[in-house]
């Protein structure tokens, strides 16, 4: 999984591509495109309303879907119930397996080839929204931890791209711009793009880096970018920052 | 001892979450003067708390708050960001970066406790890939925060003297982690332990473990 010798697209291409993407099947296809970039056996986006009508796609099979919307799996799956109100990313083995339900429902999972490892990221939208982002695979623990460890910052802010982009796609929306950065992320930004430092930076602006890398961190998932020269290059041809 | 109890769990807390309440109004209404408010019961509670955040509490020994500081992403609606915005040219957001609020010591709690909550605060950064937080905190707390070696970036603030309210960041700091670990009388594997505890670590065979049942 973590040595793979294939040549694969960058996490800031398939963001490139989701985010012009017009359309729920870009969602689909980015899940494909990230399952192989990470090599792990399924990525899968999940959403649920308050209604408890929910939207998914990814790369589990249909036959593992559709049993799954069949049996109304969504009152039973530890992993909705763990995560549902709830902010921190979640490793699959601190969830609660121990009921009979439970368990069976484990059972089946791992026959379907879901994998016996996972991780998801539960995501609360707006008025009520909820979404999950899970990665999972077929690994021993060491590797799993090895592999959450290594990954998590960037899966925790693609699970929020994921939904960004899902929620464009809600009934009654009214379309709303990207969030805009703050002045002092403008600033931030128009100086990386210079070609200051980090230190440089902070030094023009009379702030400590650490406060700086606040600012950074905030612009970046506001630009929906995965690193800092991702994010220079999104503000910039948006028009954001002018060099 | 430390927990990590989300606002739909106090249910099950119901003498901790009473008495963290109460400390809430005895801190931010008798003794700071804040402009909160207290209910009948004597519970000093704001909009956030409905929001169902993460509260990361010491418990005290007969089962009361000894001290308590609240979270929320930044992603959504924040204190943070709603009210003190022009103070540190906001919003702020991100997954990785929280807001901290609600830093609350029983009038009577030992100086440890405090240092106890930031241990808290670095396994959240550490465990759940949290970079910053972001809190909003007194004059008073300032000497604390360096007293117990967690001292923030300050990045605005508003009034003076005793009215001062601050917006600072912390930033997980190894090297400040065992200091701050020390003010708290606490080893790191103790704080370990009440982590993976509040968040579901049993030691019961879990998931894959079952694989093979």
């Amino acid at each position: 999984m973590l040595n793979a010798v294939t040549a694969k697209s960058s996490l800031e291409d398939i963001l490139e591509e989701l985010e012009q993407a017009e359309g729920l099947g870009a969602l689909q296809t980015a899940s494909e495109r990230l399952r192989d970039h990470f090599d792990v056996d399924h990525i899968v986006y999940h959403w649920v309303d308050s209604a408890g009508d929910q939207y998914g796609c990814g790369t589990y099979s249909d036959e593992w879907r559709d049993h799954y919307l069949k049996q109304n799996y969504l009152r039973v799956d530890p992993v909705i119930i763990g995560c549902f109100q709830r902010f921190h990313p979640v490793d699959w083995k601190r969830l609660d397996w121990s009921s009979k339900q439970a368990r069976a429902f484990q059972q089946e999972a791992i026959e379907y080839g879901v994998g016996n490892q996972g991780f998801s990221v539960p995501i609360r939208g707006p008025n009520g929204q909820f979404a999950l982002f899970t990665i999972s695979h077929n690994c021993d623990d060491d590797t799993w931890a090895t592999f959450t460890e290594t990954h998590r910052r960037d899966l925790i802010l693609i699970a929020h791209y994921f939904n960004e982009k899902a929620l464009e796609f809600e009934p009654g929306r009214i379309p709303e711009n990207h969030q805009p950065l703050s002045p002092r992320e403008i600033d931030a930004m128009t100086l990386l793009a210079m070609g200051y430092s980090r230190a440089q930076v902070a030094q023009t602006l009379s702030i400590s880096e650490h406060t700086l890398r606040v600012y950074i961190e905030s612009a970046r998932f506001k630009l929906g970018a995965m690193n800092t020269t991702h994010a220079v290059a999104r503000a910039m041809s948006r028009g954001l920052i002018v060099v | 001892m430390l927990r990590y109890v989300y606002a739909d769990q106090l249910k099950n807390h119901p003498k901790l979450a009473a008495s963290m309440f109460r400390d809430r109004a005895d801190q931010f209404k008798t003794r700071l003067g804040w402009d909160v408010s207290v209910d009948a019961e004597g519970f000093e509670r704001d909009q956030y708390d409905d929001l169902n955040p993460l509260y990361v509490i010491w418990e005290n020994v007969d089962g009361s708050h000894g001290g308590s500081m609240r979270f929320l992403p930044t992603t959504g609606r924040t204190m943070v960001n709603e009210h003190f915005g022009s103070l540190m040219s906001g919003p702020i957001t991100s997954p990785t970066i929280w807001e901290c609020t609600r830093f609350c010591l029983n009038r009577n709690a030992e100086s440890r406790v405090a240092a106890a909550l930031m241990l808290g605060g670095g396994e959240i950064m550490q465990n759940f890939g949290v970079h910053h937080f972001v809190g909003v905190f007194d004059a008073r707390m300032v000497r604390i925060y360096r007293m117990i070696g967690s001292s923030p970036d300050i990045l605005g603030f508003d009034g003076e003297g005793r009215d001062k309210i601050s917006v600072g960041l912390w930033h997980f700091a190894p090297e400040a982690q065992a200091k701050v670990a020390s003010r708290a009388g606490l080893s790191l594997e103790l704080s370990r332990l009440w982590f993976a505890r509040s968040f579901g670590d049993t030691g019961a065979p879990a998931y894959e473990l079952a694989r093979t049942a």
